[in-house]
């Protein structure tokens, strides 16, 4: 699998290698520059070794060479030369991915999208906008205030939301309005021979049937999904969303926002046990209180959390919740989830209402990962992302746990309980030959331990570098072969970011 | 009885936008630019909204000197909570913006009108960085100040204000006797995002518009300011490397630095 080659790498090379292919001729160099002009177009190391690897621990694969287009006409010319070349092209981001789709694992160009920032149609009638790739969830929130629109997925890391489109993320909130597969809308993609498609057809914004909450009495927003509505053709966007830059180019993404809640309020409570915790979350669901975010760790997670952002925090299996809606319907929630809470014997809640309070518990959690890695200084990290239903979320966490105490690992357990996918932050040494085999067998157990439960691998980090071999036993060889068929049909050379998902 | 509040709210440029030198190179582009509330005069506008909902202000008025286009930035502020606004309305094309002395004269006499307790400004437009009207005002109308406040409350009973400033030493603690002038810093709070119902609600509420010349009574002095020229800085040039310290050594004195 290949964690085992990454850490065999890792060993040997340090953090930093080469792959050692042809360098990139250089009237084809030339020809880039021709393009682009010279200063977007570099060759030199470090550029290019900034842009081979994202924030997981796959080894570093830097490109041959780096452009930045600007416009989506230069986009198409740069596919269109590699195409004709032959040279591998890799998109890039912002380059907060989990699972190594950057890495330039057969080297080639990588395309570095963030010049084009810039922000277009935004309808407030019809609640969408269209981005460009260097357009962050974060600096498009700060471009809607003052409409009362967002865009709530929150995966953490202030990521370029055709890059978010393009690895299917996921994060807190999704639970209430959902991952980005149903909130986007249309996509213009350039193919990798340098055509341009707009997957739901050029300019269009499809409309969607069933009403959305306006923070004001919506109840029963937990299933919302809201289809958009279109019966033309094959859906196109929903392919190209998760396709982690295999398929296209994703130029430029039409979202759907979302009205802002009226009235939120946040709290964190502990649980004497990992099961209570997780029944808890099972039974708020169950109760249709349309929670907006509720969120799990366990208690070393809790601990390393509550140490590294200064907060007193019980050293517990801990649940954060947050609520949103208008003020009568958040009073009604609260109550409710005070009830569950009391049943499986939570912590009394005390709730942060205030803006900069509630902001404070969300970067505490956030910052899971940095505060994981600095239980152990020094070492590396490990993120799992399975998904399980959430009728089997109890056992699987329950077990999973058990494992770990059994394997002797340290892997505090963060999760977006709500929709049954949580994280183990395995933190290791890669140098220590016996715990990365103990690692490697336990992330296999968990993979497996998941799709036996109906569940999948990866619910929001994509399949990348890692989960490749992960990704044939959940979909079999079927599934896998029509894949395949897919990706020659739209990609016959594989020029487009090989090696990673197939 | 709890005292009344006058908010100033100024219409500039959106904070994110990466902002060009308009040809002539006496400004710079402000057309199809996406402008937005100042980010100072926010915090301030959340702070006289956080007094009214705790009960210590009886009214949030939101007042703007600018062009027409300034009616968006109060329909945001009406929205956010502010109970009133009043446009000075300046017409446009009429030369260079109104700065600092012409816009504290302006509030001047809409203090004078409306009587409040407290003005609430930001501390300084994000555009101009003068940090001069809420000092000006203060001077005009003669009452106390305390600028760059980041913590604020007020004694309604003992009509007077307690509050921190940030200065370079720390915090300074003052109690100010009202009716006062306080222009927010940074830290005074986090603003609100204005939600859907609240800015349908904003449409309703009363928007004034007064044209500065009738506010004045006369015509308005002509601006005592020109800009002579804005240029960007010049561009990054391209590094260059060296072997060694002994080089680098070599090549600063070869060029005149040391």
């Amino acid at each position: 699998m290949s964690l085992r080659r990454v850490l065999g790498l890792g060993r040997a090379l340090g953090r930093r290698s080469y792959c050692s292919k042809s360098p990139l001729p250089p009237d084809f160099v030339e020809a880039l520059r021709a393009v682009v002009g010279t200063p977007n177009v570099s060759t030199a190391m470090a550029v290019r070794e900034q842009h081979g690897h994202d924030e997981s621990m796959h080894v570093c694969a830097p490109p041959d060479a780096v452009v930045w287009p600007h416009a989506v006409g230069q986009v198409q010319e740069l596919a269109a030369l590699c195409y004709r070349y032959r040279v591998p092209m890799v998109p890039f981001g912002t380059g907060t991915g989990l699972e190594g789709g950057v890495n330039a694992v057969q080297g080639g160009v990588c395309f570095d999208l963030s010049r084009m920032d810039a922000i277009m149609e935004l309808s407030l009638e019809d609640f969408s906008v269209s981005v460009e790739p260097g357009v962050t969830r974060k600096a498009l929130n700060s471009y809607l205030r003052g409409t009362g629109l967002w865009f709530p997925v929150d995966p953490g890391a202030d990521a370029s939301l055709c890059g978010m489109a393009a690895t299917g993320a996921s994060g807190t909130n999704a639970v209430r309005y959902g991952t980005m597969r149903p909130n986007v809308l249309n996509l213009r993609v350039v193919l990798p021979d340098g055509r341009l498609l707009h997957t739901a057809g050029a300019g269009r914004q499809p409309r969607w049937a069933g009403g959305f909450g306006l923070g004001a009495g919506c109840t029963s927003t937990r299933s919302l999904a809201q289809h958009r509505k279109r019966a033309a053709g094959y859906d196109l966007t929903s392919l190209f969303v998760g396709s982690e830059g295999t398929l296209g180019f994703l130029t430029m993404a039409t979202l759907r926002l979302h009205p802002l809640p009226e009235a939120s309020a946040a709290t964190a409570t502990a649980f004497p046990t990992v099961q209570a915790a997780v029944d808890c979350t099972v039974q708020v669901l169950q109760a249709a209180v349309p929670v907006a975010r509720i969120e799990f760790l366990d208690e070393v997670m809790a601990g390393a959390c509550g140490r590294f952002s200064n907060m007193e925090l019980p050293v517990a299996p801990t649940l954060l919740l947050e609520l949103h809606g208008s003020r009568h319907s958040l009073a009604e929630q609260q109550q409710q989830t005070e009830d569950i809470v009391r049943l499986n014997g939570g912590s009394s809640l005390v709730w942060a209402e205030e803006l900069k309070e509630r902001e404070h518990l969300w970067a505490m959690r956030h910052r899971a990962w940095y505060a994981a890695l600095a239980l152990r200084p020094g070492c590396q990290g490990y993120s799992t992302d399975v998904c399980v239903p959430i009728s089997r979320l109890p056992d699987v966490v329950v077990e999973t746990k058990r494992d770990l105490q059994d394997s002797g690992l340290t892997g505090p357990m963060v999760g977006h309980v709500g929709d049954g996918n949580f994280h183990c932050i395995l933190v290791f040494d890669t140098q220590d030959e016996n715990e990365a085999q103990r690692v490697h067998a336990f992330t296999k157990r968990l993979g497996r331990r998941a799709l036996a439960a109906g569940g999948t691998c990866t619910g929001e980090h994509g399949v990348g570098l890692g989960k490749r071999a992960l990704l044939l036993e959940e979909l079999g060889q079927e599934g896998l072969d029509t894949l395949r068929s897919i990706k020659a049909a739209l990609d016959p050379h594989n020029l487009m970011n090989p090696g990673k998902v197939l | 009885m709890a005292p009344l509040k006058v908010r100033g709210v100024k219409r500039v440029i959106d904070f994110a936008v990466k902002v060009r030198v308009a040809p002539g190179g006496r400004g710079v582009q402000e057309q199809g630019v996406k402008h937005s509330m100042n980010p100072f005069c926010e915090i301030a506008l959340e702070e006289a909204v956080r007094l009214r909902e705790k009960g210590d202000a009886a009214e949030v008025i939101a007042v703007s000197v600018g062009t027409r286009q300034s009616q968006e930035t109060l329909r945001t502020a009406l929205a956010v909570g502010a109970d009133r606004a009043v446009l000075v309305e300046v017409p446009e094309g009429g030369g260079a913006a109104p700065g600092p002395r012409e816009v504290a004269a302006a509030l001047r006499k809409v203090v004078e009108r409306e009587r409040p307790h407290v003005v609430l400004l930001g501390k300084q437009a994000i555009d101009d960085d003068c940090n001069q009207t809420g000092q000006i005002l203060a001077a005009l109308l003669g009452w106390p100040q305390a600028t760059c406040i980041s913590h604020l409350s007020l004694d309604p009973s003992a009509h007077s204000a307690l509050l921190h400033r940030e200065v370079d030493g720390g915090w300074e603690r003052l109690r100010l006797r009202l009716p006062a002038l306080l222009t927010a810093d940074l830290r005074l709070n986090q603003p609100r995002y204005a939600t859907l119902p609240n800015i349908m609600k904003a449409k309703k509420k009363p928007l004034e518009l007064l044209p500065l010349a009738e506010l004045l009574g006369t015509p308005p002095p002509p601006p005592r300011l020109r800009v002579l020229s804005l240029e960007e800085p010049p561009g990054r040039q391209g590094g260059q490397r060296v072997e060694n310290v002994a080089a680098l050594l070599e090549r600063l004195a070869a060029a005149g630095r040391i």
